[in-house]
């Protein structure tokens, strides 16, 4: 069950400069997250804080709903999702 | 005293003594830039930018791209003289921005959300050379009067205000524009100053208006040579230290304040540790209410 998800530009270098990486078996927020993480280690620590909760400067849209509104890290993912993941922040200046 | 304009209101913010925070010997003063007319430090760069450009504008309108708070301070900036503003902002910047910019009547270009600051660098770079004849390009990130406004205001006024006893600055980096104009007016006057950057540790984090260096473009007002010392700030510290200051001081310090605090925190620290006395000064760039976003 493939869904998008979409790489803002400073991960980019852990995901070998891809704005955009395909993942398999994601039925959830989390499940794309822990395949992520697997085909691109060093990602989680920079998503998710020491007990596994969604850091708060980070924010993760499935399509265009904020999953903090959804289900969090449980929101369920449909093939052809597109998940994005946000700064919270725009940037210096 | 009667203004003639609210543009004589930007500068000579007041400086507070953080008497909790402080070690054995050393003190910390922080210097509150959001007592500015735009409420936060970039008053002070685009004042001064805007008034060196202002008669080479030739009807062009004033385009730049910011994550914010440049852009309020052009924007008011720009109603208080009648000069058209445009302002290339990534996609994320916060409601509260977007809405204060717009009521001053500035016209708002947005950048894809993902690609940050850089991006809008890149998408306010496009803009001016399709259509040169339309913008004047400010571009903070290379233009020399955002030091100066520093070297000539913010570095004077910490001095008078320590009456000449500052030993360390210590300030956050987004364009530079202040560590470098601040420290070289200090320097001047004492070279003995130490002049000492606050970075956000990561690349992706959560401290608005700083600039990770490593992994962004670098402004060419920035040169790396004249700071003496950079900090790595993790965000959370910041997050959390924004929040002590606001429940424990009251000041309603935003999170790139709170990034400083820590900073000069942790070098009262290393000093009193080494039995050394200082005058540490730092500065807080905006307030808090600048990330509080309507429900």
């Amino acid at each position: 069950m493939p869904v998008t998800v979409k790489i803002p530009a400073p991960l980019r270098p852990l995901t070998a400069n891809q704005g955009e990486v395909a993942v398999e078996n994601a039925a959830t927020v989390q499940a794309a997250l822990e395949e992520l993480a697997r085909k691109y280690p060093g990602i989680k620590d920079k998503l998710l804080d020491d007990k596994g909760a969604l850091r708060r400067y980070v924010n993760l849209f499935r399509n265009d709903e904020d999953v903090r509104h959804a289900k969090g890290l449980g929101t369920e993912l449909r093939e052809g999702d597109r998940l994005t993941i946000v700064p919270a922040i725009a940037g210096g200046c | 005293m009667i203004l003639d304009s609210l543009t004589q209101a930007v500068g000579n913010t007041p400086m507070v003594r953080l008497r909790s925070l402080e070690p054995p010997g050393v003190e910390i003063h922080a210097k509150l830039e959001w007592f500015n007319p735009g409420g936060s430090v970039k008053d002070r760069a685009a004042l001064r930018m805007v008034q060196e450009a202002v008669s080479t504008l030739r009807g062009r309108t004033l385009l730049d791209s910011t994550s914010g708070n440049t852009g309020i301070a052009y924007a008011w900036i720009g109603a208080a003289l009648h000069i058209p503003v445009a302002l290339v902002m990534p996609g994320n910047v916060s409601e509260a921005r977007k809405r204060i910019a717009r009521h001053f009547g500035a016209r708002i270009i947005f950048s894809d959300a993902l690609e940050q600051s850089d991006g809008a660098i890149r998408l306010a770079r496009k803009l001016v050379e399709d259509e040169p004849e339309k913008w004047f390009y400010i571009d903070q990130y290379s233009n020399e009067a955002n030091p100066r406004a520093h070297e000539l205001g913010t570095a004077r006024e910490i001095w008078d205000q320590t009456e000449g006893r500052v030993t360390h600055a210590v300030i956050g980096i987004g364009t530079g524009g202040t560590i470098m104009g601040t420290g070289r007016g200090l320097k001047a006057r004492n070279r003995a100053v130490k002049v000492i950057a606050v970075e956000p540790a990561e690349a992706l984090h959560g401290l608005e208006g700083l600039k990770h260096m490593p992994s962004s473009i670098v402004p060419r007002i920035y040169k790396e040579s004249e700071i003496d010392r950079k900090l790595s700030i993790a965000t959370d510290l910041g997050w959390d230290m924004a929040e002590r200051l606001i429940s424990d001081e009251g000041l309603l310090a935003g999170h790139s304040a709170g990034a400083a605090a820590v900073g000069a925190l942790q070098v009262a620290h290393e000093l009193a540790g080494r039995g050394e006395r200082g005058v540490v000064v730092t500065l807080f760039p905006d307030r808090a209410d600048r990330y509080i976003s309507p429900p």
